[in-house]
């Protein structure tokens, strides 16, 4: 039983490392250049986690965890070992990532069909989804901060899958380096903490800030920072929220899988796993940012026109609110969102590659290439064409817009309640409820916004229209399989309350106490909570209810001209549309600066350093050789040497003239040396 | 005169006789016989002293190494000059200087 707990979620993490060896060697010679084999071994890396998933519910135990390392390294002062941790938390994020990543390599099935790239797109969807278990597997920082390398990597190779493209490279370069900014900051975080704690692994880190001696105030401050810094790269929080709407460059089944349930996950998915180590004070900072970006990012969600803008901004700003959960102490409804968001997201996301797909093929049909197959403006009236496309979406959009009977509406709830209880306790940070509700009312306005812009009205293109129709089984499948988890139902079993989030996720999932000494207990916070949880439920109703129907009156009844209100408010218009010109300032207070620094540098590199200093040196030590070889030349060689040899010949010359030939001549120099010697001997 | 040093006189005269044989000879095989009183000379001195000092056997055993060296080293002599008479048709030891400068 222990053993099949480990074995199982190693299969889980290594299934897609073998997909993804035979794809990227043998992929090519395979038939139907091997779809099969990454489609096989995530469908059953999937069922794996499903078992798991029964078992944990069998077992129905909170603390449920097993877990298993080996010592990687050991030179007796340092020491890692690696390892792999399955709780309930775990196995929860292990069913979305194996869920969502089978749907998407079903879907991809059609969706990617005669991409040139056909094999290798499934090769990075298997090494992304092993680099994505990896984080949820690990047992400590280095295997996870090894994995969300691996992520940043297979992400960068997903969303530049048409690199042909200027903007899909240019996106995937950008997506990478944004990341690499939020990853310094995690590496810093590790490294602090392993300096003061001496383990990686979460146990001991734990364990070590609770007893309060190893670590504490501000360097514990600083070090969960730069960990959540690490959460702020990889799920796009503000300010490094910029990578995210261009990732959108790459195919539509990975952004519903990075985007959705993978990769931006990751990084609310390592808050919560190290919830325990974040400071009141680190808290705060995570708040704010997560309430921050909620708001930004769906404020710019409301004006943009391209179906994918639109959710990549929503995704942003759902990831907002878990970050914000995070900050507030409500750390397992942040996670709970996660999960509810997964789901209903890369179903979003689906729906939207469904709607593409079928735009795309019109749009081919006559031979239109210039139009923006993704442009809402667009489309119009689909609904008919595509019915389960659109029921299936607007399940979705009423789960994200957080209407009651749907999953979002649990979540957010949790969320919500969670906020506003801690704004009730400290009232100064009033501003974080502000943040959570209004974003929830802009959310469910821009996403019926975009359900009435695609589904309803009247078609925009009238020639392209006739060709619309539903996606094939292969993209309609996963729609439906995500459409239907949307509701509340999946998520409150054994209990049947819409309202009430209390169901097998509360029930096995519990927060535990900060590490950190002086927190509130998780009791406090949940009791907190469950104080604010009506209040938070009834605003979060209104809210949704008024965004939705400022939606119904702008974009159905059009009693308000969305065009004179955009006129009105040029100039906030214009800032939402062009995304609050957050490139555009980093391109001018980041980027060109910089560049310009690059530039003198190079200079000061190139003019001074190398053309005065370098070259300079390279004069004297050409002047110098030329010195030294004249003297070798001319004193050495031609005076000594030469001057050896000539006397050698002069020698010679002079002494060959005895050696007559004569026999005797010899023997008499022989006597007369004889002689000379006895002479010599004599005295 | 049976003193060592009579026989130290004749083997002196003697090596003279050869040294002078050697040196003023023009004919080869002239040359190698004042080559060959000098070894006998040698002989003498070597018996000689033999005789004188201890009377043991050692001398007249170099001596006798002595004559057979003498024999290889006519036999050697010899053939060298029938080559050189071959060659440049004379046996004056003048003649056989080409190697000169």
């Amino acid at each position: 039983m222990d053993n099949i707990m480990i074995t199982l979620p190693l299969l889980i993490l290594f299934l897609p490392l073998v997909s993804f060896i035979i794809l990227i060697f043998f992929g090519k010679k395979l038939p139907r250049q091997g779809d099969w084999v990454a489609v096989g071994s995530i469908v059953a890396t999937f069922f794996f986690a499903i078992y798991l998933f029964i078992q944990m519910i069998l077992e129905y135990d909170p603390g449920f965890s097993h877990g298993a390392s080996f010592s990687w390294i050991d030179l007796d002062a340092f020491k890692i070992d690696l390892g792999i941790l399955v709780d309930n938390v775990t196995v929860v994020m292990l069913l979305i990532v194996t869920l969502v990543s089978s749907c998407t390599h079903i879907f991809s099935l059609k969706y990617m069909e005669g991409d040139i790239r056909y094999s290798r797109y499934f090769a990075y969807l298997g090494l992304f989804t092993f680099s994505m278990n990896g984080i949820v597997l690990a047992d400590n920082l280095i295997s996870m901060y090894m994995s969300w390398e691996l992520v940043g990597v297979s992400s960068y190779l997903l969303i530049g899958h048409w690199f042909e493209k200027d903007s899909a490279a240019d996106a995937s370069k950008k997506a990478f380096l944004t990341n690499r900014v939020g990853d310094i900051g995690f590496f810093i975080g590790i490294m602090l903490l392993y300096s003061a704690v001496g383990s990686f692994a979460f146990g001991p880190i734990f364990d070590s800030i609770a007893s309060g001696d190893a670590i504490t105030g501000l360097t514990l401050t600083l070090a969960g920072l730069g960990i959540f810094m690490g959460a702020v790269g990889k799920s796009s929080q503000f300010p490094l929220h910029i990578w995210l709407p261009d990732a959108m460059e790459g195919p539509t089944p990975v952004s519903a899988l990075m985007h959705a349930a993978t990769m931006v996950a990751a990084g609310v998915y390592m808050a919560v796993r190290l919830f325990p180590i974040f400071t009141p004070d680190a808290l705060l900072v995570i708040a704010y940012t997560g309430g921050i970006t909620a708001i930004l990012a769906a404020l710019i969600a409301i004006t943009q026109n391209d179906i994918k803008k639109v959710l990549a901004y929503s995704t942003v700003s759902q990831l907002g609110y878990m970050i914000l959960a995070v900050g507030t102490g409500v750390y397992t409804a942040a996670f709970f969102h996660l999960l509810t968001h997964a789901m209903f997201k890369a179903n979003l996301f689906y729906c939207s590659g469904s709607v593409i797909h079928s735009m795309h093929h019109a749009l081919h049909k006559v031979h239109d290439e210039k139009t923006d197959p993704q442009d809402m403006r667009n489309m119009g009236g689909f609904k008919e064409k595509m019915p389960v496309t659109y029921w299936s979406m607007l399940i979705s959009t009423l789960a994200i817009a957080g209407v009651p009977l749907f999953s979002g509406f649990l979540s957010k709830d949790a969320i919500l309640a969670g906020t506003l209880a801690f704004a009730q306790h400290h009232p100064q940070h009033f501003l974080l409820p502000l943040f959570g509700f209004g974003a929830a009312a802009i959310t469910a306005f821009y996403m019926f916004r975009l359900i009435f812009m695609t589904f309803h009205g009247k078609p925009s293109m009238k020639d392209t229209f006739k060709d619309i129709h539903e996606s094939p089984k292969e993209m309609t499948g996963p729609i439906v399989l995500l459409g239907t988890l949307s509701f509340f139902i999946f998520y409150t079993l054994p209990y049947f309350n819409p309202i009430s989030d209390h169901g097998w996720f509360t029930d096995l999932v519990v927060p535990q106490t900060s590490a950190v000494p002086g927190s509130m207990t998780a009791n406090e916070i949940r009791e907190h909570a469950h104080h604010a949880h009506y209040l938070a439920m009834g605003l979060s109703i209104g809210v949704a209810a008024i965004g939705i129907l400022l939606a119904v009156l702008m974009y159905v009844k059009n009693v308000i001209s969305p065009k004179k209100l955009s006129d009105r408010f040029g100039f906030l218009y214009d800032w939402s549309l062009n995304k609050f010109y957050f490139d555009e300032n980093y391109n001018r207070f980041l980027y060109q600066p910089f560049l310009k620094l690059s530039e003198t540098v190079s200079w000061l590199d190139w003019e001074l350093y190398d053309k005065y200093f370098i070259n300079g040196f390279g004069r004297i030590t050409s002047l110098l050789s030329r010195l030294s070889g004249k003297f070798d030349y001319d004193g050495i060689d031609q005076g000594l040497v030469d001057g050896l040899g000539r006397i050698s010949g002069v020698a010679g010359q002079n002494l060959r003239k005895i050696q007559t030939g004569r026999l005797q001549n010899y023997l008499l120099y022989v006597v007369a040396g004889i002689l000379v010697i006895i002479i010599i001997q004599a005295f | 005169m049976h003193s060592l040093d009579s026989y130290l006189f004749i083997s002196a005269m003697l090596f003279c006789l050869g040294v002078f044989g050697v040196m003023t000879r023009r004919n080869a095989i002239a040359v190698l016989m004042g080559v060959e009183l000098i070894l006998n000379a040698a002989n003498i001195n070597f018996v000689a002293f033999s005789k004188f000092n201890g009377m043991n056997l050692d001398g007249h055993i170099f001596g006798l190494f002595v004559i057979v060296l003498a024999a290889a080293e006519a036999a050697v002599a010899l053939a060298i000059i029938i080559n050189i008479y071959n060659n440049l048709n004379s046996i004056n030891v003048d003649d056989a200087a080409e190697l000169r400068q």
